[in-house]
């Protein structure tokens, strides 16, 4: 993985060295709450609902044991012994306190981690392919790249006081497991048609209160043109994008504002004369990155005792079949480690549990563990021979859960247990439908289940087989349900189904939904999601909406599912 | 009276209630006088300017609020267009941002007394002084 | 027409540990909703405001949140989020 330069370093330190500062400005009062807040932001400190709340980067997911026993140790000594994984590849501490986060910021540098621009209005937390250097679709590990722009969006003079938070993800694969298409840029990395490589650059998607799938600028951009392209999208969404009201301050409503047409004439007319001041570093630069990422040194052994332990163990067949994925090294397994044991918070880990996969990573796995925007952990490179030991040793602290890609492998937002923004709880609500769907999730299958508790969409809701997304009603929690999203590359935006539930009302809708799915499907090929595509919103809407009256002529309360976008 | 930061330190206003306001101004750049100072606000694309930089010694970018970064956008643009006169940043800037703001091509900021109280001169220089090379500057140079 | 006045608690973060605090009577801070001051009118509940405003190196976000008395006399959230916020998360941390 990456290795930290002396620069790096250097620039890190410094950075702590300033947020230091700027925290003891704070308490002596000559920076007022309003001045110090976005500079809090910038180095990933928000104030929650109960604490404050510390964002620490973790830059394309990608980890090692020496930095995963670091987060441990950081939550044992400044939080409460666990930490919560996100969405965007990040850590979550609950409960730091101010006067503590320049100890902590520096016991991150001790690693090279950081917590720099994982909030505030400027460039985020550069997400990537989870199964990055190990899947078997990868044309091209994208983890260089994320760094490459990690690196130039580092504290942008120019970019650090946007309009809105922007944030960029890059795939390698032409299976979309990075959710370009919901990101403000979106990169996917492409041969053109004369083999060269570059990318499909996707801009103005996003989620949150207008959730919109992103659209392609330029179909194929070369290589060595990436970061002046960026600048110049930047820096058109800078001087044009809205500051008059924080709901069309994305990028997504300046696209639709402007036409994407015209949009595109902008930014190509500023990247000429950008592209200009690059004089060719930056192509030093991700050559100097891509050497850090190299292969693992794989080992040549017998896979026997995988094949063994499938025949044998009931238990380790349904891990196999779920939470191990295809390696471009045959002989080689990508392990998920589900944070989604039934009943507990989805994307949470003990620090006991961060030891055990550190552990694991270095006797097993060529020291590398990535983190999924779906709040898993990965193992991306474990030889067959030792997944059975693997996942003995998971079952043991409570990590072996064989649910990844099941109902009960839910993505869920904090919500209203922890965060300032919420509208609704999302965390019990996971946690209830995982243990009702338990015995039946098998059966299932394929079903991914996403919780929103506001209409920011942390929980990637919109892009759920089933979204919920919680309100608050008159200070009552309340759930509404959409159908039919998808976070892939064939990306689609949920189907609302009609009014929304009661907190106790939710969690048997739920189970309606599942159960009917069972009842309609052709055969036990056909996914949820199939299904769906292929019947519409009507038998679900029967099901969710039992007594409804019919409008009309054998109609349904709300639209049906005319169009997949 | 406006204190002006520079990376020498605070200096006295030499140019207080010279600027033009360029939205009241006949906005036609031909129309200044020789070494004029203009002041812009955040809004303008930057190229409505450029027939005026021969005659143009001086522009003040306003930022309206700290967290309004399109003067910073501004700024960038006007000195890619060619703008070599002064440039400088007034309204509500911190000292933690001064450093953002020269590598933006601004060569001085304005600040209200009020705040050259709350955040010192060494404040500033001190955010000058320990700045560390930028990614950018790395980024961009020749191989 | 201005909708009648309902009974508040002033609450804010406290600027070093983001602890939710409340005023409680004599302009003591409490860690306790049970404790806090439950205020009956507008212009106190004003002044107060202003006042916890102008304590910005301890308090971070200060506002008025619905409240009511509850049967032993102490105040009480009427709505999900102040419930949270005075008791915590309802969710077992691991």
């Amino acid at each position: 993985m990456y290795l930290y330069s002396e620069f790096d370093r250097t620039y890190v330190r410094n950075r702590v060295r300033m947020f230091r500062d700027q925290v003891d400005r704070r308490i002596d009062g000559s920076l007022s709450e309003e001045e110090f807040k976005p500079f809090r932001l910038m180095n990933g400190l928000y104030l929650q609902l109960h604490a404050y709340m510390l964002r620490v980067a973790i830059p394309y997911g990608t980890l090692d044991s020496r930095r995963l026993r670091q987060l441990a140790f950081i939550a044992d000594r400044w939080d409460r012994g666990y930490g919560h994984f996100t969405t965007r590849q990040n850590i979550q501490f609950n409960w730091p306190r101010l006067k503590d986060v320049p100890d902590i910021l520096d016991a991150l540098a001790d690693v090279d981690m950081h917590a720099i621009q994982t909030s505030g209005n400027c460039i985020r937390n550069v997400t990537a392919d989870h199964f990055a250097g190990a899947a078997a679709d990868e044309l091209s590990d994208p983890r260089p790249v994320a760094e490459l722009i990690r690196q130039w969006s580092t504290d942008h003079p120019e970019f650090t006081f946007l309009p809105r938070k922007f944030k960029i993800a890059v795939t390698g694969s032409p299976n979309d497991r990075a959710v370009t298409r919901a990101h403000d840029i979106g990169l996917r990395m492409v041969h053109s048609k004369e083999g060269q490589n570059g990318f499909e650059v996707i801009v103005g998607g996003g989620l949150g209160r207008t959730p919109v799938i992103g659209k392609v600028i330029r179909e194929h951009l070369p290589e060595a043109d990436l970061l002046p392209y960026l600048e110049a999208i930047l820096h058109v969404y800078n001087a044009i994008g809205r500051r008059d009201n924080k709901y069309k301050a994305r990028i997504k409503i300046t696209v639709r504002e402007t036409g994407i047409d015209a949009f595109r004439s902008r930014v190509e007319e500023r990247f000429r004369i950008i592209r200009k001041e690059f004089l060719g570093a930056d192509q030093q630069v991700i050559r100097r990155i891509r050497d850090t990422f190299a292969e693992p040194d794989y080992v040549q052994a017998p896979t026997a005792a995988f094949d063994d332990a499938l025949r044998r163990d009931p238990a380790f067949r349904d891990f196999a079949n779920g939470n191990v994925h295809r390696h471009k090294n045959p002989d080689y397994g990508i392990v998920s480690v589900s944070l989604k044991a039934h009943g507990r918070t989805p994307g949470d880990a003990s620090s006991k549990q961060m030891r055990i996969l550190a552990d694991l990573a270095e006797a097993y796995g060529h020291d590398e563990l990535r983190i999924s925007h779906e709040q898993n952990v990965i193992l991306p490179h474990v030889h067959r021979k030792d997944i059975p030991a693997v996942f003995a040793e998971l079952s043991r602290g409570g990590l072996g859960t064989p649910n990844v890609g099941l109902a009960s492998d839910i993505i869920a937002c904090p919500g209203m247990d922890y965060c300032a923004l919420a509208t609704a709880r999302s965390i019990p609500v996971a946690r209830d439908i995982a243990v009702r769907l338990r015995e039946i999730e098998r059966d299932v299958g394929s079903l991914k289940i996403k919780i929103s508790g506001c209409i920011n969409a942390c929980g990637h809701h919109h892009v759920g087989h089933i979204g919920i997304l919680g309100l608050d009603r008159a200070g009552v929690e309340n759930y509404q349900i959409t159908l039919g999203g998808d976070a892939t590359e064939t990306a689609a935006l949920g189907d609302r189904a009609g009014p929304g539930f009661p907190a106790d009302e939710l969690v048997p809708a739920i189970e309606r939904l599942a159960l009917t799915y069972l009842d309609i499907r052709e055969d036990q090929d056909e996914s949820f999601l199939e299904t769906y595509r292929r019947t519409g919103l009507a038998p679900f809407q029967a099901a969710l909406y039992p007594d409804a009256v019919p409008k009309g002529r054998g109609g349904h309360p709300e639209r049906s599912n005319d169009a997949v976008s | 009276m406006a204190t002006i930061v520079t990376d020498d330190g605070f200096i006295a206003d030499d140019r207080a209630n010279e600027f033009l306001d360029w939205t009241e101004a006949a906005q036609d750049p031909a129309d200044l006088p020789y070494g004029a100072a203009v002041e812009i606000p955040n809004s303008l694309s930057g190229e409505e300017l450029v027939p005026g930089f021969d005659r143009i010694a001086h522009l003040r970018i306003c930022f309206p609020s700290h967290v309004d970064g399109r003067g910073f956008t501004l700024a960038r643009h006007l000195r890619r267009l060619g703008y070599a006169g002064r440039l400088r940043a007034s309204g509500h800037l911190l000292a933690d941002q001064y450093v953002m703001a020269r590598r933006c091509g601004f060569d001085e900021v304005e600040i209200d007394d009020e705040l050259a109280r709350r955040q010192p001169e060494s404040v500033w220089q001190q955010s000058w002084q320990q700045q560390t090379a930028s990614y950018q500057f790395l980024l961009q140079r020749e191989a | 027409m201005a909708r009648p006045f309902t009974p508040k608690v002033l609450t804010a973060n406290h600027l070093l540990d983001g602890d939710v605090v409340y005023l409680a009577p004599g302009s003591r801070l409490t860690r306790k909703l049970s404790e806090a001051m439950l205020i009956e009118d507008e212009s106190t509940a004003k002044a107060l405001l202003e006042a916890a405003e102008a304590r910005s190196s301890v308090l971070v976000g200060p506002y008025l949140a619905d409240a009511i008395r509850d049967s032993d006399g102490r105040p009480r959230s009427t709505h999900i989020r102040e419930t949270l916020r005075a008791d915590g998360p309802s969710i077992d941390i691991l």
